[in-house]
C-alpha cells in the first residue's frame, strides 16, 4: 500500500512536471521574438508545480505512516475488554499489542484466544481505513498544490529562483541529516555511558589495570568476578596502533614520493591504482593474512631468536594493519605533493637542489596539511579496526607493552561485550557504551591535536 | 645551413662570450621546438630574447641551465658552452651548473617559507655559509642588491608569499643571486607585475649587469631596448638574428625581424 502511494506522489509529481512546463511554453511562445518572454526558461515552471505537488504530499505520508501506528494501538489498547488488559504491565500490555500485529498480519505463532483474535480482526479494518483515507488526503493535498502552483505561473513568475530555494532547502536538510545523525551517535553513547558509570564507578574504569568482563548473566552461571579496568585495553590499541603507524607512515610517505619525483608516467599510472586496491580488501581477509602468514612468521622468528612469543601477537596484528592503511597515507600524500605548484619545484631545482632537497626542503612543508590530513585518517582507521585484531591478536586484555605478547584492543571489547544474549542493565553490555565513549573522546582530540599542529606548522602556497 | 637564417652583426666571438651555444637543436618528444641556434652571449651585458609567443625563446633559456632536463620526453642536441664548457658534458654536475646559472621565472615563485628563509636556501643546500652570521651576512646583502632589504629588514621572519607581487619577484631576485651565480637567467620576469614593479625590476637588472651575465626573455620591445645591451630575435623556433640592441631596434638585417619589432603581422604585409 505504501509502495504505491510512493509512485503515486512520484507519477503525480511528474505529470505535474510536465503540465507545468507545458504551460510556460505556451506563454514563451507568445513573447515577441528576439528576447525572453519569460523570467525563467519552461523546465523551471515544470519543477516548480512538481515541487508544489510532490514534496507537501511526501512529508504528510510520512508524517501519517509515523503517527498512524502509535494512534491505532492507542485506540486497540483501550477497545480491548478490560478484563484482557486488568492488572497488565505498560511491558506487558506491549507484547500484547504485538501479538495482536502478529494475528492481523498472519504471522501466527501459537494458538490465539478469542480475544486477540477479535481484537485482530479489528486492526486490520481500522489499518485498511487509516491507509484509504491516507490515499485520500495525499491525493487531495497534490491537487490542491497543483491548483495552487499552476495559479501563480505566469511569464514574469521567478520559477527559477523559487526552485533555486527549494533546492538550496534539500542541501540544509541533507547536511543536517548528517549533523543529526553525529548528534544521535553521541546522546546514544553517553546515556548508556552513564548507565554504565553508575554501576561502575568512573574512576575505577578509567584507572583500573585489570579488564575481565566475563561476569555472570544470569543467577547461578559460573563466571568470573568482573573487573573494568580500560587501562589494559587502551594499552592494547595504543600498542597496535603505534606499530601500525610505525610501520605506514614511513612506508607509506617514501613510496607517495617515489610516485611522484621518481617513478616513470607509466610505472605511476599502474602503482598508484593497485596501492589503492589494498585500502578496498575487506579486512577479514587481512586478518586471513595475518593469522595464517605474518603471525606464523613472527612466531617462527621469535623463536629462532629465543624470544618468547605468543601465536597471536601485537606485532603481528600492526603489522598488517600497517599494510592496510598504507594506501591511504601514499595516496593522499600523492594528491598532496600533486597541488603543490610546479613553480615551487621549478624554483628549487634551478637553485641546484637536488630533487631529494626539493622535496624534503620545499615540496613535503608545502604539502603538510593534505599529508597530515592522511596521517590522522589512517589512524582513525588504525585504531578502529577490529576484525584483523580479534583473528590476530586474540582477546584476553594483557596490561604489556610488548609487542610479541597477545592484546586486545578497545574495538574488539566492544565487539566482545555486545554479542551474545544479555541484558541492557548488565554492566558486560554496558562496558562496550563506556569504551566507545572514551574512544570517541580520544580521537576527537587526536583530530583537534593534528589540525592545530597543521595550522600551527603548514608553509602556505597561493 | 641554419647559418643562412642568421645574420651575426658585429661578432663578439666566442672568446669573449661567457655562453655560446652552436646548433642547439631541442625536442619535446617527437616535436622539434628549436632549430640549430647559435649564439654567442656577451659577459657582464644584458641579452634579450624576443619573439613572438611558442618561437623558442624560453627553451632555449631552460637549455641553458639544463631545466629542460625536469620535463619528461625534452632532448637537447648541440653544444651549449659555459666559459668553454659544455654543459651538456656527462661528467658536469647539473647542481653545480644550476648554482652558477641562476634563475628567474615568469610568475614569482617564492617558497612558502619565511623571506629570510627563501633567501638563505640557496646558501644552506650548497654549504656556503660556515656560521649563522655568515648566512644572516647573505642574506642581507643579495636583499640588499636586490632592493628589497630596506622594505622588508622589519620582518625577515614574514612569510615570502606575503609580500606584493613586485617584491615577491625582488625575493625570487634575492634568492637567486644569493648562491653568488655567474649567470642570471630570466624568463619575463616582470610580466606579472604593475608597470611600477616593472620599473623597479628594470632599474635593478640594469644594476646587477655590473657583476653578472643576464639573459632575459621577454614580451615588451620597450622592455627589451630599456634594458639590453644586445637582443636576439627568434621566429619559429629559430634564431633570425641578433646584435646590439641599438642596431636590432633601429636598422634590422631581416623582414622578420622588422616586421615583429614594428608591430606588423605577416598579412599586413605588402607582397614581395
Amino acid at each position: 500500500m505504501t509502495g504505491y502511494l510512493f509512485l503515486t506522489i512520484i507519477a503525480f509529481s511528474l505529470a505535474a512536471f510536465l503540465t507545468g512546463r507545458a504551460a510556460a511554453r505556451r506563454f514563451a511562445a507568445e513573447g515577441r521574438s528576439g528576447r525572453p518572454a519569460a523570467h525563467s526558461v519552461p523546465a523551471y515552471h515544470g519543477a516548480f508545480v512538481a515541487i508544489w505537488v510532490g514534496i507537501p504530499a511526501l512529508i504528510l505520508a510520512l508524517l501519517w505512516r509515523a503517527a498512524e501506528g502509535p494512534v491505532i494501538d492507542r485506540l486497540l489498547a483501550r477497545a480491548l475488554p478490560p478484563e484482557m488488559t486488568a492488572g497488565l504491565s505498560p511491558a506487558a500490555l506491549d507484547l500484547l499489542l504485538t501479538e495482536i500485529h502478529h494475528v492481523a498480519e498472519g504471522r501466527i505463532l501459537a494458538p490465539a484466544s478469542p480475544g486477540v483474535i477479535e481484537a485482530a480482526a479489528r486492526l486490520a479494518a481500522w489499518s485498511r481505513i487509516g491507509d484509504v483515507a491516507m490515499f485520500v488526503v495525499v491525493l487531495a493535498l497534490m491537487l490542491l498544490g497543483a491548483w495552487f502552483a499552476c495559479a501563480r505561473l505566469t511569464p514574469r513568475f521567478r520559477a527559477r529562483t523559487r526552485v533555486e530555494g527549494a533546492l538550496s532547502g534539500l542541501m540544509i536538510l541533507c547536511s543536517g541529516l548528517a549533523l543529526a545523525t553525529t548528534l544521535g551517535i553521541i546522546v546514544s553513547l553517553v546515556h548508556e555511558a552513564v548507565a554504565f558509570f553508575r554501576l561502575v564507578p568512573p574512576g575505577e574504569f578509567l584507572f583500573g589495570l585489570v579488564w575481565e568482563p566475563q561476569i555472570a548473566t544470569r543467577p547461578g552461571q559460573i563466571a568470573a568476578e568482573g573487573a573494568f579496568g580500560a587501562v589494559p585495553v587502551f594499552l592494547g590499541t595504543l600498542l597496535i596502533s603505534a606499530i601500525a603507524m610505525a610501520f605506514a607512515v614511513p612506508v607509506g610517505l617514501l613510496s607517495a614520493v617515489y610516485l611522484h619525483e621518481y617513478a616513470s608516467p607509466r610505472f605511476r599510472r599502474v602503482a598508484k591504482p593497485m596501492l589503492e586496491i589494498l585500502a578496498g580488501v575487506p579486512t577479514v581477509v587481512y586478518g586471513f593474512f595475518a593469522i595464517l602468514v605474518v603471525a606464523p612468521a613472527i612466531r617462527t622468528t621469535g623463536t629462532m631468536m629465543g624470544l618468547a612469543t605468543s601465536p597471536n601477537s601485537a606485532l603481528a596484528a600492526g603489522l598488517v594493519i600497517g599494510g592496510m592503511i598504507i594506501p591511504f597515507i601514499s595516496s593522499l600524500a600523492d594528491d598532496a605533493l600533486r597541488a603543490v605548484p610546479r613553480d615551487l619545484r621549478d624554483g628549487s631545482l634551478a637553485m641546484g637542489a637536488t630533487p631529494a632537497e626539493t622535496m624534503t626542503r620545499v615540496l613535503l612543508p608545502a604539502a603538510l596539511p593534505g599529508i597530515a590530513g592522511g596521517i590522522l585518517l589512517a589512524l582513525s582507521r588504525a585504531i578502529g579496526e577490529t576484525m584483523i585484531v580479534v583473528m590476530a591478536a586474540g582477546l584476553i586484555a594483557t596490561m604489556t607493552l610488548n609487542p610479541l605478547d597477545s592484546v586486545t584492543t578497545v574495538t574488539v571489547q566492544i565487539v566482545t561485550t555486545l554479542v551474545g544474549d544479555t541484558a541492557f542493565d548488565n554492566p558486560k553490555t554496558l562496558a562496550a557504551f563506556a569504551l566507545g565513549l572514551v574512544l570517541f573522546l580520544v580521537t576527537l582530540a587526536l583530530n583537534t591535536i593534528g589540525v592545530a599542529i597543521v595550522r600551527r606548522y603548514r608553509e602556505t602556497y597561493e | 645551413m641554419n647559418q643562412s637564417f642568421q645574420t651575426h652583426v658585429a661578432p663578439i666571438g666566442a672568446a669573449a662570450a661567457k655562453i655560446s651555444t652552436r646548433g642547439v637543436d631541442v625536442f619535446y618528444g617527437p616535436k622539434q621546438a628549436l632549430f640549430g641556434v647559435d649564439l654567442d652571449i656577451p659577459r657582464n651585458q644584458v641579452t634579450a630574447l624576443i619573439g613572438p609567443s611558442g618561437c623558442g625563446k624560453s627553451t632555449f633559456l631552460r637549455a641553458i641551465n639544463r631545466m629542460n632536463d625536469t620535463i619528461a620526453g625534452a632532448r637537447v642536441e648541440g653544444e651549449i658552452l659555459l666559459d668553454g664548457e659544455n654543459v651538456y658534458d656527462p661528467v658536469l654536475d647539473v647542481v653545480e651548473l644550476r648554482a652558477r646559472v641562476g634563475m628567474v621565472f615568469q610568475k614569482p615563485n617564492p617558497f612558502p617559507k619565511s623571506i629570510f628563509e627563501n633567501v638563505a636556501y640557496g646558501p644552506r643546500i650548497h654549504g656556503m655559509a660556515r656560521s649563522r652570521a655568515e648566512l644572516a651576512e647573505i642574506v642581507v646583502r643579495s636583499l640588499r642588491r636586490a632592493g628589497l632589504f630596506e622594505e622588508v629588514k622589519d620582518r625577515l621572519d614574514a612569510p615570502g608569499t606575503s609580500l606584493s607581487g613586485g617584491q615577491q619577484q625582488r625575493l625570487c631576485i634575492a634568492r637567486a643571486i644569493a648562491t653568488r651565480p655567474e649567470v642570471l637567467l630570466m624568463d619575463e620576469p616582470a610580466s606579472a607585475l604593475d608597470p611600477i614593479a616593472t620599473a623597479v625590476i628594470e632599474e635593478l637588472i640594469d644594476e646587477l649587469r655590473a657583476n653578472y651575465t643576464i639573459v632575459i626573455v621577454t614580451h615588451s620591445m620597450q622592455q627589451a631596448a630599456r634594458v639590453s645591451q644586445r637582443t636576439a630575435f627568434f621566429h619559429l623556433g629559430r634564431l633570425i638574428e641578433d646584435g646590439p640592441t641599438a642596431e636590432i631596434f633601429s636598422t634590422p638585417r631581416r623582414r622578420q625581424t622588422e616586421d615583429y619589432i614594428t608591430g606588423r603581422s605577416a598579412a599586413q604585409r605588402p607582397g614581395p
